[in-house]
């Protein structure tokens, strides 16, 4: 009988431990990584993890798929266990991961993809058939005999997601697969993606990107992760709702200073995020109540900032992820 | 999809497929590993003959030339070559497969030894044409097995330096840097490695180049069994001693070390 669940994962924790600087050259500090990790992705689900970088995305995954040992508690992949028993896990799943420089350049694409089908004993006939029709989605037919490190970094990520996928995986990782592509080359990438998953429905997708509008687009289900921890899971739709309460503002501003610190403090504001540009400030507002903005603009031009412009717009994930982190992306990213 | 030893096969010979097909796309290794090589070897030759030494020492010479191509390939394309994996990612990715770590390295390994057998060929047929080498050879059938013994000892140090050497990280170049030469030295890739003594010449011993290549000459030179270390049937055998050791010896590293990269989550990671 087949699991219930592609992922399964219990309190799973992840600690790294790491050298100090010069003088504490001897002593070692520990890193959490991952702490009570619980999550549970159905056979069929295309689940996205969505956090800034440093997030413990990487680790999650690298946990998965048996690279990397969990520190506490214990995670299934197509219902083994990943610790105990990686071999029976690694016919099952791939990996891609977004700038790999996986491969040999003196190769051709396709040698490229042959050696790596051969890593999963796949037969001759298997192989070159399944080379030869994901090549052609991919639109990467005509340079299936290009030496690999002539390629473009647009061309040779494809090459990458092609090799994941050769093996027809259970379960697929997608590590930040778009990172450094450009729109059109990602706008190829997540329509593949979506086509691979949606062409058979027991094939398990885990995304992890820090691109909001990547997520919503792709995953039946975001888990929110930041600082090791995941702090909400469900659909991209159910987390936008929550918000929907709320009203939710962009502003543009002239340049803003002292007066920033004094948002906190006006009735109706739950969170802002202010992201100095050139010439002028913005603002992402989450307010309690459309009632709320007229306090906004009042402190504004009390302060004599001058209003650029003005949005009510539906909330997105990355309002879900201020809602839910305090801060944005960017600036969850900056702090580390 | 194959499993069990059908896999490990198809590992080996799909790792051993870009050094056999890859490098030799590379065609600037004609220069490098031929050309430069051959430019040593003349010089020794120069300078035996300045010093009128027998003609077996001008063999002993181009003999040498010819497998410093293999002692090359160990510690710059075996040893090095798991930590070039790691860097460019291709070694999450292998642990990842289900495939066997020990069949990659035996694939390296093999391929390896394969594409340096086309290098030392063309030094040692280009260094007999040009110096005239006379080579005598009293046993083929035990030239064969000598040939074949140190290449598996070899190789199997090879495949043993390449899972420690995951841990010095980019250190991984003096370290090669540091082996080059001494063991051109020790091995006497140019020279009999009698003249040492019986203590450095058995230190020496532990690299395989150097009982393979004494052994080599006794069979191949007129003069080469009085010359030689120790007697052939006996570096044969100590040969396919080192042979078991040294692919133990890798098998055991290379699990300790899989275990250490999943453990500590160091080696899978090109950031630390």
């Amino acid at each position: 009988m087949k699991p219930e669940f592609a992922i399964h994962t219990e309190h799973l924790g992840r600690i790294y431990k790491v050298r100090g600087n010069r003088r504490e050259k001897r002593q070692l500090k520990e890193r959490v990584a991952l702490r009570d990790v619980n999550l549970q992705v159905p056979r069929g689900e295309f689940f996205g993890l969505l956090g800034p970088n440093g997030a413990g995305k990487t680790s999650l995954i690298k946990i998965l798929v048996t690279l990397l040992a969990p520190t506490t508690g214990r995670a299934l992949v197509a219902g083994h266990d990943v610790a105990k028993y990686p071999q029976s896990v690694r016919p099952l799943i791939n990996m891609v991961s977004g700038g790999e420089s996986s491969g040999y350049g003196l190769l051709t694409v396709r040698e490229n993809l042959w050696l790596f089908a051969q890593f999963y004993g796949m037969d001759y006939r298997t192989t070159r058939t399944r080379i030869d029709e994901l090549l052609e989605i991919v639109g990467l037919k005509d340079r299936a005999n290009t030496k690999t490190s002539d390629l473009s970094t647009g061309l040779r990520q494809k090459m990458n997601i092609v090799r994941g996928f050769l093996t027809d995986p259970h379960v697929i990782f997608l590590d930040e697969p778009t990172l450094g592509l450009d729109v059109g080359a990602s706008r190829d990438v997540r329509q593949f993606i979506r086509n691979w998953a949606a062409a058979k429905p027991e094939r398990t997708v885990l995304l992890t990107t820090h691109y909001m509008a990547e997520a919503d687009e792709l995953c039946d289900r975001v888990a929110i992760i930041n600082a090791g921890k995941v702090l909400d899971c469900d659909s991209p739709a159910n987390l936008k709702r929550r918000l929907q309460r709320e009203a939710i503002f962009h502003l543009e501003v002239s340049p803003l200073n002292g007066v920033v610190h004094g948002f906190e403090h006006l009735p109706g504001v739950r969170k802002f995020v202010h992201t100095p540009g050139d010439g002028k400030s913005e603002l992402e507002l989450i307010l309690e109540s459309d009632d709320a903005i007229g306090g906004v603009i009042n402190t504004l031009t009390t302060h004599r900032a001058r209003i650029l412009n003005l949005q009510k717009r539906e909330p997105t994930l990355e309002d879900v992820f201020v809602d839910l982190v305090g801060m944005s992306l960017a600036e969850a990213e900056k702090n580390g | 999809m194959d499993r069990g030893w059908r896999l490990f096969l198809r590992t080996i010979v799909a790792r051993a497929y870009p050094r056999v097909v890859g490098q030799q796309r590379q065609r600037t290794w004609i220069f490098f590993e031929t050309f430069l090589p051959f430019v040593a070897v003349s010089a020794y030759v120069f300078v035996y003959r300045a010093l009128n030494a027998p003609a077996d020492y001008i063999g002993f010479v181009v003999m040498g030339g010819a497998m410093t191509a293999f002692w090359l390939n160990i510690i710059w394309s075996m040893s090095a070559q798991m930590y070039w994996e790691k860097d460019n990612g291709n070694l999450a990715l292998y642990i990842m497969a289900p495939n066997s770590l020990m069949a990659i390295l035996l694939g390296m390994a093999i391929g390896g030894m394969f594409a340096t057998s086309l290098r030392a060929a063309v030094i040692l047929i280009l260094g007999t044409w040009v110096f005239q080498v006379p080579f005598v050879v009293s046993s083929p059938a035990q030239l064969f097995a000598v040939f074949l013994l140190t290449m598996t000892a070899l190789y199997g140090m090879g495949m043993l330096f390449a899972s420690l050497f995951l841990l010095f990280g980019r250190d991984v170049w003096q370290m090669n840097t540091m082996l080059q030469e001494p063991v051109y030295f020790l091995s006497g890739f140019y020279f009999p490695v009698k003249s040492f003594g019986f203590a450095v010449a058995l230190a020496a011993s532990i690299v395989p180049m150097t009982l393979g290549m004494d052994a080599m000459r006794q069979l191949t030179f007129s003069s080469g069994p009085s010359i030689g270390f120790l007697r052939v049937r006996v570096e044969i055998a100590v040969l396919a001693v080192l042979s078991i050791v040294f692919i133990t010896a890798a098998k055991y590293w290379l699990d300790r070390m899989e275990r250490l990269a999943i453990q500590e989550g160091t080696l899978t990671d090109r950031r630390r």
